[in-house]
């Protein structure tokens, strides 16, 4: 009956799924950027370079390989890795190996894995602060419905909706770095190397992009509540005489689980890659600024490979939900 | 002083009220039933005596003391003790009226540790108590299961155990029964009855079906619009009804033992000559263009009463859902013939396969296995001779079209489907209309009804919608799957009249499918139990019913609630003995 039972297998054909999904993303990639129009060659070699370097550049990056041959190239080069001469000498990118960056010639796996962490830190530390704010919200309105306080909620809940982050991102940085001199402007230290300067400096970053978020989730807490206030279930406990705390926090909460958690695993998994605008705003160096980047340029490799990374992080929060729904709900069974 | 002491009790819902002058008394150890039809108030009451109002917008006039709590002036803490503590309430739907994500066990334990003080342990272990005493198997197990993981008759049963968790003075069971087979229903009426012997509790049982209040209580309160009709025991009002509406109430009751008279005399209403829905003259000739012409609708007309002629035939049908070990036959190999112009009666308790069976008759599922035949030729797929009414008239119409276009919908199918031209395309609006307009008046509604949507209609007339809908494609065989079972008795009895006109009239033939026993004898002429997708028993319904041969038939019409207290103690004895004998759980 309970769907933990059902786990290994629900993994496994997630597991797969995730992999036909990748790789349907990785031709749909690959087929845009062929049909884009664009020397993609000058533009790499540079607005000076002679036609005979843009020549020896085409060659060196392959692009005048049909595109199922360079398809076959990023396979190969993820599951067994792929040699790369780069002019003088020849190196060796291991599996799983998404190729070289047109622009700085440097493994395209060795800079997702430098950009990554300070995504993943954005978005971690942003989406406690969402699910906190956003649940908090929309349980305080859900009480309180009809009141002032849900009226003021819902008025914040829906300026939050409507400000783009930038705009919270920069008030937040001149007033609490500017004017009150709380904090320095933030500048990304590795959680390795310090901690607490990791968290100082993500604060501000965290707040916008959680602000912005949890908006939605509020809205969302507060009517999937509503919603089960209204059941019949709830009309049992309170003949039976049970306080309205229980009714909410017990009851009516768990009826926001599902829809909360589904929203959540999109949220995060589009935040890794997506959170372009926060991580520019405050100079941190994620993937999303960096995929920006190579998307300007003409960066296939990086492209792809950022693409695929983002791809599997919501396919991941996507799956993570579904078990966490089985196991708060038993009537789901995972298939 | 009384258990329960309503004096001049007004609910209102903003300009409408629901309840308008009450006044009645219930004594310790009393049993009371509030009887009415849908609207009538009855369902208000009984929130009224918990104070469930409070809060929601209504306005509560007169006085309710129950238990010795003056339910309008008492604190909300004073409330919270009374609810539960003192006054337990068992709600119709047993699914929704537990929370799907907890264990039976500590929603029963949440309730009693609302009331007392003592720990969860404890609490749990009085969840396990009281859920044995209701009659769960392995309570201890039990206890942890989800409401999903239980039947209906065992999460009715599990409401009642949260009931009873702290032993208070009053049970208010609203409808407690209504959403549950018939063998269930007598079940949870027969554990009601046991537990008020051994507790001495009162109950307040509200309910639409006489029948059950016969079955459980000592005085009978009729309510209609808000007021009291009449009140009284239950053996005088159910034998003697002082009060007309009392007896219209009771005539339009179907009764299990009666042989089917309705359907068979013209009824008042339809003494005059009503415009025949076929004859071509009758409607201009304009409506031709959007009707089937060719020799079948003339040939049929001619027909009343059952004939010999078989119209529809189902063959071994079989219906599985679910594939490889998960696959379920809801229908496992049943053959019926229905004869033109005879009503055909399957009657069975949910799960029983009959709505599958009926979706398979007029095509709207295909079976596994197995064929319908149609006039003697294999039918697959949806078939314009072969019509369905469906259960729920609120959700079968679309209600963002009015009800006019509704019934246009299959007219104009088969305009496009038959013809195909587009030229007629104005001349054919207007002979859409017309006809429409006649189906309308057919059914007993009017022609201005054309433009109106569903939710301006009531129960029974959105009911007549979808008979005319029904009608619109001129079918020769029309489906019914439990077409009153969402009514009220006195539009049943109503709607019922109407299918029987419309058979005679047009010799249609019907096939009945609904669980109440009851009504399937009032309109057919033969029946067929069904019982976990087979065919049990069949043959002509006075038969059926009159000597079944059949163990699970003469079990189900044993559960029948009867009008007579007496005879209702009669059976709930011979339950008793044979639950002794081969102890049944839902």
């Amino acid at each position: 009956m309970s769907g933990f039972g059902g786990l290994p297998g629900f993994v496994l054909r997630r597991g797969i799924g995730t992999v036909l999904t990748l790789f349907a993303i990785s031709v749909i990639v690959y087929v845009v950027f062929y049909v884009t129009p664009g020397d993609v060659a000058q533009i790499t070699c540079g607005p000076r370079c002679s036609p005979a370097q843009v020549h020896q550049v085409a060659e060196q990056l392959r692009l005048d390989e049909p595109l199922h041959v360079r398809y076959w190239h990023f396979i190969e080069g993820l599951v067994v890795g792929q040699d790369y001469s780069t002019g003088t000498s020849v190196e060796h990118c291991r599996a799983p190996c998404l190729g070289l960056s047109y622009q700085s010639d440097q493994q395209v796996t060795g800079l997702i894995l430098a950009k990554l962490p300070v995504s993943l830190s954005l978005v971690f530390g942003a989406m406690v602060l969402w699910l906190i704010l956003g649940i908090g919200t929309g349980v305080l309105s859900a009480w309180r419905r009809g009141r002032l306080t849900e009226r003021l909620l819902t008025a914040l809940t829906l300026a939050g909706t409507a400000t783009p982050v930038f705009v919270i991102g920069l008030i937040l940085m001149i007033v609490v770095c500017g004017e009150l001199q709380l904090l320095p402007f933030p500048q990304y230290v590795n959680l390795t190397d310090d901690p607490e300067q990791w968290a100082w400096n993500l604060l501000l970053p965290w707040l916008s992009l959680a602000l912005i978020e949890a908006a939605s989730f509020a809205r969302l807490t507060r009517s999937s509540m509503l919603e089960t206030l209204a059941e019949d279930h709830i009309r049992t406990f309170r003949a039976y005489g049970v306080g309205e705390r229980s009714i909410i926090g017990r009851h009516a909460l768990r009826g926001a689980f599902a829809p909360v958690i589904a929203l959540n695993a999109n949220n995060f998994g589009s935040a890794v890659g997506g959170a372009v605008l926060t991580e520019t705003l405050f100079g941190l160096p994620g993937i999303g600024q960096e995929l920006v980047h190579a998307v300007n340029v003409v960066d296939l490799p990086v492209v792809v490979g950022m693409v695929l990374v983002i791809g599997f992080f919501v396919v991941l929060a996507n799956a993570v939900a579904d078990v966490l729904y089985a196991v708060a709900d038993r009537r789901v069974v995972l298939s | 002083m009384s258990l329960v002491d309503v004096t001049d009790l007004t609910v209102e819902f903003g300009a409408l009220r629901a309840v308008d002058g009450l006044s009645f008394r219930l004594e310790e150890g009393a049993a009371l039933g509030l009887v009415g039809e849908s609207g009538s108030g009855k369902s208000t009451v009984a929130s009224a005596l918990l104070g469930l109002h409070r809060g929601t917008g209504a306005t509560v006039g007169g006085s309710v003391r129950v238990a010795g709590t003056d339910v309008g002036t008492a604190s909300d803490e004073e409330l919270r003790r009374l609810r539960g503590g003192r006054a337990a309430m068992v709600f119709q739907d047993p699914l929704s009226s537990l929370d799907p994500y907890y264990a039976i066990g500590d929603q029963i334990a949440e309730v009693y540790r609302v009331h007392t003080r003592v720990s969860r342990r404890a609490a749990r272990a009085r969840a396990v108590r009281v859920l044995e005493r209701v009659g769960i198997p392995d309570p201890v197990r039990r206890s942890r299961s989800r409401p999903h993981e239980f039947s209906g008759g065992m999460r009715q049963r599990a409401l009642i155990a949260m009931a009873l968790a702290c032993e208070p003075d009053l049970l208010i069971a609203d409808e407690p029964t209504t959403a549950l087979d018939v063998t269930v229903q007598a079940q949870i009426l027969d554990l009601l009855h046991t537990l008020r012997e051994e507790t001495g509790m009162g109950l307040l049982l509200v309910t639409h079906d006489v029948g059950v209040a016969a079955e459980s209580v000592d005085e009978v309160l009729v309510m209609r619009h808000g007021r009291l009709v009449e009140h009284g025991p239950v053996g005088a009002v159910l034998a003697a009804p002082a009060q007309p509406y009392t007896r219209e109430l009771l005539g339009a009751v179907p009764r299990v033992e009666a042989r089917r008279t309705a359907g068979e005399q013209p009824s008042e209403k339809s003494g005059g000559p009503l415009p025949d829905a076929r004859r071509p003259d009758a409607d201009g000739p304009r409506a031709d263009s959007v009707r089937a012409d060719g020799p079948r609708a003339d040939g049929r007309r001619a027909v009343a009463g059952p004939s010999d002629e078989v119209v529809l035939e189902a063959h071994g049908l079989r219906r599985e859902f679910g594939r490889g070990k998960r696959a379920l036959a809801a229908v496992d190999g049943v053959s019926l013939t229905v004869r033109r112009g005879e009503t055909l009666g399957v009657v069975g308790e949910s799960g029983s396969g009959k709505t599958t069976l009926g979706r398979m008759l007029v095509g709207l599922l295909e079976p596994t296995a197995g064929e319908v035949r149609y006039e003697g030729r294999v039918s697959s797929g949806v078939n314009p001779a072969v019509q369905m009414v469906f259960q729920d008239p609120v959700s079968s119409l679309n209600p963002r079209r009015s009800v006019g276009e509704s019934i246009a919908d299959p007219l104009r199918a088969r305009a496009r489907g038959g013809r195909g031209a587009r030229g007629g395309r104005a001349r054919d609006e207007t002979a859409v209309r017309a006809r429409v307009t006649e189906l309308l008046e057919r059914v007993g509604l009017e022609a201005a009804h054309y433009d109106r949507y569903p939710h301006e209609f009531s129960g029974g007339q959105r009911q007549r919608v979808g008979i005319a809908r029904a009608l619109a494609a001129d079918p020769s065989v029309i489906v019914c799957d439990e077409p009153v079972s969402a009514l009220d008795v006195t539009t049943q009895a109503q709607v019922v009249a109407l299918l029987g006109e419309l058979q005679r009239e047009l010799g249609l033939a019907l096939v009945f499918v609904a669980h109440d026993l009851a009504v399937v004898r009032q309109v057919s002429d033969r029946v067929a139990v069904m019982r976990r997708g087979r065919v049990v028993e069949e043959g002509p319904a006075d038969e059926v019913y009159e000597s079944p041969r059949d163990p699970y038939t003469r079990q189900l019409l044993a559960a029948v609630p009867a009008l007579d207290p007496a005879v209702a103690a009669r059976r709930r004895a011979e339950r008793r003995r044979a639950e002794r004998r081969e102890p049944a759980l839902t």
